[in-house]
């Protein structure tokens, strides 16, 4: 197996781009990155696409070739590929084009994520957003995507005493990172009050509990390690690749306060790049709700189980805390245009590692971690990255 | 919106609320399935439908504001998972009691009543939702 480096990032501006259409947005993230690896059009091996769904948001399919044509590279012939994982299709794509470069099939794969989500109504977008559950034994009985997530929130203090201030927290935390990120969709800090005043949505998830309806795209190109230095000066090696799957009902997994395909994905990662969870500095995870980014840093191994809520509270996942959840405002205040989701992680990652993430910089970032969560955690994508 | 046959295909264990078991193992599963996720191939030929008695208790419930358009006509409405005796666990909506009255560990059994209508003239939808149930004295 080759060594992998991501050598070029891009994305677009994440929020209700209405003056933008679906391709138009892939196309301007895959070649903000290909301006950043400095390669040409006709380097590029193969694409690999993110995107849940635009057959219901925009009714297109065939994504994959759509974007390879209007990046100019159908008369090229270069083969496209749209990968599929609800919430988890851009992480699940970047997984593609790393596999793609490690084994040698493939020498550059450019790997970008996009979803359209506002040109459907709210109530058309929520139940396409629901469609990562069960339909047949879980949407039809009455479950929403919120709905699921309240259960495992209310599970959560139920059993380990995890509080409504705590989840609250865990937003005010990703605002405050998203006010220094100029591509986030929110970009103001918010309070405790402001969550904890906002409409219920599901018992005891609020309005600003919830990751907002975004469109966005965002791409990385990808080159095997050996050759990276050709193409930059600060390449960032994938070191950990790890995927796992779970039930896709929420009722039939062992334990909903624990997401075992997280558990399972990051072991995998972990093992795969050498290094443990004490090595990271900054991670990129999933937040769809604010009791989603709870569930993660425990099931990643950054604290222990039941604990998570408390270190937020503490304030150990802020930009200088024992490790920085969320640099770029997460899902919640970056904003998550499903499919480009992943890709959104993979970007502020090796911004981070980098050192050229601005105000939002960590001290020293050696390592980071990106968990990409498709449905309830049906899919779980985890990749770990190292500043070369 | 969908075919009738899709739903009326799923009515015996939305109707009645069966299940399977695996005769490999013993395990219940439900909604049914045709390979036994412990057993794997050894399962096969030995998966046995079965109604499931549908008595449990709130493992976990919410009470949801936004509703699909469907539901629209009993927002809000209580969504719960119940986990039964076998441990076995399903969701559905509580009806017929107030956020107040449940608590996680609150006796529910399920009862068969109309989830959703295609609008004034289209196909109606039944399955079970769950109401409580008085503890049986020892």
């Amino acid at each position: 197996m080759r060594r992998v480096a991501i050598i070029g990032i891009g994305n677009t501006e994440f929020g209700e781009l209405w003056d933008h259409s679906f391709r138009e947005i892939g196309i301007t993230a895959g070649l903000a990155a290909v301006e950043d690896a400095n390669i040409s059009a006709e380097m590029i091996d193969a694409l690999y696409v993110g995107n849940m769904s635009a057959g219901r948001f925009i009714e297109q399919e065939h994504i994959g070739a759509l974007i390879a044509d209007y990046s100019g590279l159908a008369r090229d012939h270069v083969p496209a590929t749209r990968v599929e994982a609800a919430g988890a299709s851009g992480g699940l794509a970047l997984r593609q084009g790393f596999m793609a470069v490690a084994s040698g099939l493939h020498d550059i794969v450019v790997v970008g994520g996009a979803e359209k989500m506002t040109d459907v109504s709210d109530l058309d977008s929520a139940n396409i957003q629901s469609s990562a559950a069960d339909q047949e034994w879980e949407t039809v009985l009455g479950a929403t995507f919120p709905a699921l997530h309240a259960l495992i929130a209310h599970r959560h203090m139920h059993v380990y005493g995890t509080t409504r201030e705590q989840l609250a927290d865990v937003a005010v935390k990703n605002h405050r990172h998203g006010a220094l990120n100029p591509k986030a969709q929110f970009r103001r800090e918010i309070t405790r009050e402001t969550v904890l005043g906002s409409p219920m949505v599901s018992s005891p998830l609020r309005v600003f509990d919830c990751a907002p309806s975004s469109d966005g795209a965002a791409a990385v190109v990808l080159c095997a390690l050996e050759n990276a230095k050709k193409y930059t000066d600060t390449p960032v090696e994938i070191i950990g690749s790890g995927q796992a799957s779970d039930t896709l009902s929420l009722h039939d997994r062992k334990d909903i306060c624990t997401m075992e395909a997280t558990r399972v994905a990051a072991k995998r990662a972990f093992d795969m790049a050498k290094v443990a969870q004490k090595d990271v500095q900054v991670a990129e995870v999933h937040d769809s709700f604010t009791i989603s980014e709870i569930l993660a840093i425990e099931d990643l191994g950054f604290f222990k189980k039941g604990e998570g809520g408390k270190a937020t509270e503490a304030g150990l996942t802020g930009l200088s805390g024992q490790i920085a959840v969320n640099t770029s405002g997460g899902l919640k205040a970056r904003g998550d245009p499903i499919g480009a989701t992943g890709l959104a992680q993979a970007v502020e990652i090796v911004a981070q590692l980098r050192g050229k993430a601005d105000k939002r910089q960590v001290k020293d970032a050696q390592v980071g971690l990106t968990h990409n969560v498709g449905g309830t955690g049906a899919t779980v994508v985890v990749h770990v990255l190292r500043r070369v | 919106m969908a075919t009738a046959p899709r739903f009326w295909r799923e009515n015996p264990s939305r109707y009645n609320l069966v299940g399977i078991k695996c005769n490999s193992c013993g395990r219940h599963f439900f909604p049914p399935r045709s390979i036994c996720p412990v057993c794997h191939r050894k399962s096969v030929g030995k998966i046995e439908r079965v109604k499931l008695k549908g008595e449990g208790k709130i493992f976990s419930w919410t009470e949801v504001q936004e509703g699909p358009e469907e539901l629209s006509s009993n927002r809000p409405y209580i969504y719960a998972m119940v986990e039964m005796e076998d441990g076995l666990r399903f969701t559905g909506q509580v009806i017929d009691c107030e956020p107040a009255d449940l608590q996680i560990g609150t006796p529910v059994r399920a009862v068969l009543r109309k989830l959703s209508e295609e609008g004034p003239s289209g196909v109606i939808h039944y399955g079970y939702k769950f109401v409580l149930r008085k503890e049986k004295s020892p």
